[in-house]
């Protein structure tokens, strides 16, 4: 039996203990705002917050959860996510939408860590998350005006 | 025509195998998986003079320390390398604070305490590697595209060493979990040569019979 917390919320998991943690989050919690992509850790699509830090939740075996605290799109708060939500809207940074979680949650984890970040910043934390509409120009641009709204 | 139809058809399967071994360049090791053997310090007993003894010990031990599995992760560059190929890691990282990637993509972001195996996918690809103190060597510990005599002399230099003693290098060697990593690396990937107490034994050796460099 596994038991972590999931957007503040206690939660156990008693299936396979190899179930990755992206399927109990879609398939058991129905919270499908974290996506398939690769199941490689290549795309960047199922990333959620592991005890404060990024995660590919699609190579994170359940049983390594335990006592974790996690944290999905569907649960992301506080200053610099709201920043990062307004600025998301303000420039219409999606196109299909389909990395836009896994996007959303690596500028968050970006802006707690760094709250004024360079370009060279923005590549570091980003580059694990790919767009296939490529687009990363809105992106950039959008972290650079989250962080600016939350300097004030 | 039905000549057509077939020439067509052997070029298609042309075409099918290099999408195949361009995949497979891209993918894990080939899938030989078994450690290369590497001898015991007590074989190297016969030679008699002390610095020979001690190089050929050094050299022995080079084809761990030289193997893609442990330089991949010594890059002389910001970016760590990948596989048997050694070429550069994919997603994109870098070196970052302490050898841990950048803030908001830090290693610990895809490799966990532990090699994880994969799940729906190719043959060719099996696990995502991992262990608790997964990072990067620091620069100055750089030994792509280094002899393996200078990577012999940089080992034994605190300033390009962490600040060890040969004896904290030996103990490092022999039992280091993030080094013990390289004899079990998880499946689909060739693990370094010997085992890590053969290894271990080899550095001690090495370390006393005069720690000789080339």
């Amino acid at each position: 039996m596994v038991t972590f917390t999931l957007n503040g919320q206690e939660r156990t998991f008693d299936g396979d203990p190899d179930t990755p943690l992206l399927w109990v989050i879609r398939d058991f919690e129905k919270l499908t705002g974290t996506k398939y992509g690769c199941g490689v850790a290549q795309c960047g699509a199922c990333t959620v917050h592991l005890d404060g830090m990024t995660r590919r939740s699609c190579i994170t075996p359940i049983s390594t959860v335990d006592g974790s605290e996690v944290i999905t799109i569907e649960g992301i708060e506080g200053p610099e996510a709201k920043a990062v939500q307004a600025a998301w809207v303000a420039i219409d940074v999606p196109q299909c939408g389909y990395c836009q979680s896994g996007q959303i949650m690596s500028a968050v984890a970006l802006l707690q860590v760094t709250p004024k970040p360079s370009d060279a910043d923005i590549d570091g934390a980003m580059a694990g998350n790919l767009c296939r509409c490529a687009t990363y120009h809105r992106i950039r641009q959008a972290i650079h005006n989250a962080a600016d709204a939350m300097e004030g | 025509m039905k000549k057509f139809a077939i020439a067509s058809g052997v070029a298609a399967i042309g075409v099918a195998a290099s999408l195949l071994a361009a995949t497979f360049s891209l993918a894990q090791d080939n899938p030989a998986e078994q450690s290369a053997p590497l001898k015991p310090a007590a074989e190297f007993q016969s030679i008699t003079d002390a610095k020979q003894r001690s190089w050929a010990l050094f050299e022995e031990a080079g084809k761990v320390i030289q193997h893609p599995r442990c330089v991949n992760c010594h890059p002389a560059t910001e970016r760590p390398l990948q596989t048997m190929a050694m070429h550069p890691h994919q997603p994109p990282v870098v070196r970052g604070e302490g050898g841990m990637g950048m803030p908001g993509m830090t290693c610990n972001t895809c490799h966990g305490a532990a090699n994880v195996d994969v799940v729906g996918q190719a043959e060719t690809l099996k696990s995502i590697p991992g262990n608790a103190a997964w990072h990067l060597a620091p620069i100055e510990m750089a030994w792509q595209g280094k002899t393996l005599g200078e990577i012999c002399r940089q080992i034994k230099d605190p300033e390009r060493n962490g600040g060890k003693t040969l004896a904290e290098i030996t103990e490092h060697m022999a039992h280091d979990s993030l080094v013990g990593w390289g004899w079990q690396p998880g499946a689909g990937r060739e693990p370094v040569p010997g085992s890590q107490a053969v290894f271990g034994e080899l550095i001690a050796a090495w370390v006393e019979s005069g720690a000789a460099c080339q």
